[in-house]
């Protein structure tokens, strides 16, 4: 365990060494922010509707005293989206996607040589390869949990006016009730620590891949796996040092 | 000109290479030959740097590339030109930025000028109006070629060919060979060729290194092979049944 925390802190430190130019890694970070950004859009997009829309009936049938006002709702359903459901779950679906993407994309490109390839031209393939894909993963997932909570909490609204659980007014009186807009900014660095932690994690499963198609998709799987234990224990911690 | 002393390597304790040394002449194509298993690609990625050997040194035309600095190092990774065993082309780039790829990340040369040189070197190879085609859609010994095209786009003064004839048919191996042959002559460069092809040895070997076991048993050229008095040597060369009417 200790050796693979050391490997992976030697892959994180190979990045910053033998660099090539700023224009190859604006380039390469444009690329791949469409890559994991833009192409996640879509999955991002249904996974927070419906998340919204599920804790809205759930919360509302949960809450079925009539001395809880109705508006308590949509106030529950956003602070856990702002807090857990937007950053958090959406950071989880795009380690299955993202992370996945990465470790089989760089485990395929080394078992078929083609990092070697980059090594012989001269080139830090570690560097070129994985240092604009976590640059461009820290700056998409922020905007992807910003989309993620506005979709949730209007999955929310929704779900909530369509079914007549709550009424259009009572939704947004309890959206805007006590608003704290610290949460907004825990969420973002939240997605920024998850980012890394997911791109990274999956990068140095990928780059080290030994052996054939089977060892990517261990890699893959390893990758998702890992990289949903480090957001969830991140998580923690970071709500015990910033709440 | 690429000189190795005493070049040693083993993995978990189990020795691959052992002492192996050898000079390899620019304009010549020099062959690493061997039974499978015999520590041929192993040589041939110590000697490019992609993997360290355990002891010796590798001299690119007097610079020692094993002990170099990291500056040093790439300055002479930038001179090479690699062919690997599965070609190594990028999945996700057209053929004509595949082979443009070194020029877009080692030079600053106007764009018109790296679409010239590109255009010039898979002409060179054979292949014309492919640019726009993926790695995908080529034939083996497309890819290969394609491969040999990327390998000399950046002018280089090494090119290192590790299998080049795998997975192709005879004829093929044979355009392969001869193409190799002739760059090597026309850029005069220092070019090393892994191989088991006997064909390959035959046709474009002009000077012949055989590793047995990690060893080097051998040296020569394709002018003297068939004479030899090495058992392993002559096991290996007249393995195949075309080759044994011949001995």
């Amino acid at each position: 365990m200790l050796k693979r925390v050391g490997k992976y802190i030697l892959f994180i430190y190979s990045l910053f060494r033998n660099r090539e130019t700023l224009i190859t890694y604006v380039r390469r970070t444009i690329d791949e922010a469409i890559l994991i950004g833009v192409n996640s859009l879509i999955l991002v997009a249904i996974v927070s509707t419906f998340i919204g829309a599920v804790t809205t009936v759930q919360t509302a049938n949960n809450l079925v005293s009539p001395f809880v006002p109705a508006f308590v709702i949509s106030t529950v359903v956003r602070d856990m989206t702002v807090l857990e459901l937007a950053p958090t779950i959406t950071c989880i679906v795009l380690a299955g996607k993202v992370g996945s993407n990465i470790a089989g994309s760089l485990g395929t490109m080394r078992i078929t040589e083609q990092i070697d390839a980059l090594e012989v031209m001269g080139i830090n393939a570690s560097s070129y390869l994985v240092f604009p894909k976590i640059i461009a993963a820290m700056l998409m997932f922020p905007l992807l949990v910003i989309i993620a909570g506005f979709l949730s909490i209007y999955g929310g609204y929704l779900a909530g006016t369509l079914t007549n659980m709550i009424t259009s007014e009572d939704y947004v009186y309890g959206i805007r009730l006590d608003f704290n807009r610290y949460n907004v900014i825990f969420a973002l660095i939240k997605s920024v620590v998850f980012a890394y932690l997911i791109s990274s994690i999956s990068a140095y499963q990928g780059f080290y891949t030994k052996g054939g198609a089977l060892e990517v998709g261990i890699a893959s799987t390893t990758a998702v796996t890992n990289s949903c234990i480090a957001v969830l224990l991140a998580d923690y911690v970071l709500a015990q040092l910033l709440m | 000109m690429i000189e190795i002393k005493n070049i040693s390597k083993s993995f978990e304790g189990k020795t691959i290479l052992e002492n192996i040394s050898g000079v390899f002449e620019k304009g010549k194509t020099n062959l690493i030959i061997g039974a499978s298993g015999t520590g041929k690609s192993v040589l041939l990625k110590c000697i490019v740097g992609l993997i360290p050997p355990e002891s010796g040194t590798v001299y690119y035309d007097g610079r020692d590339f094993t002990h170099a600095d990291r500056d040093l190092k790439t300055e002479v990774r930038r001179e090479i030109g690699m062919l690997f065993q599965g070609v190594a082309l990028f999945d996700s780039m057209n053929v004509q930025d595949n082979v443009k790829f070194p020029l877009d990340i080692l030079t600053e040369v106007p764009e018109a000028e790296k679409l010239d040189r590109v255009n010039f070197c898979l002409q060179r190879v054979g292949l014309e109006n492919i640019n726009r085609r993926m790695p995908a859609e080529l034939s083996g010994g497309m890819k290969k070629r394609v491969g040999i095209a990327r390998a000399i786009v950046n002018n280089s003064q090494y090119l290192f060919c590790d299998e080049p004839n795998s997975g192709l048919d005879p004829q093929t191996s044979i355009l392969i060979d001869d193409l190799i042959k002739e760059i090597t002559d026309e850029l005069n460069i220092t070019t090393i060729v892994v191989t088991h092809d006997m064909n390959s040895v035959i046709g474009i070997g002009d000077h012949i290194l055989f590793l047995y076991k990690g060893h080097k048993l051998w040296e020569g050229s394709n002018n003297n092979i068939l004479e030899t008095d090495v058992k392993e040597l002559r096991d290996f060369v007249f393995a195949n049944k075309v080759m044994k009417k011949l001995s």
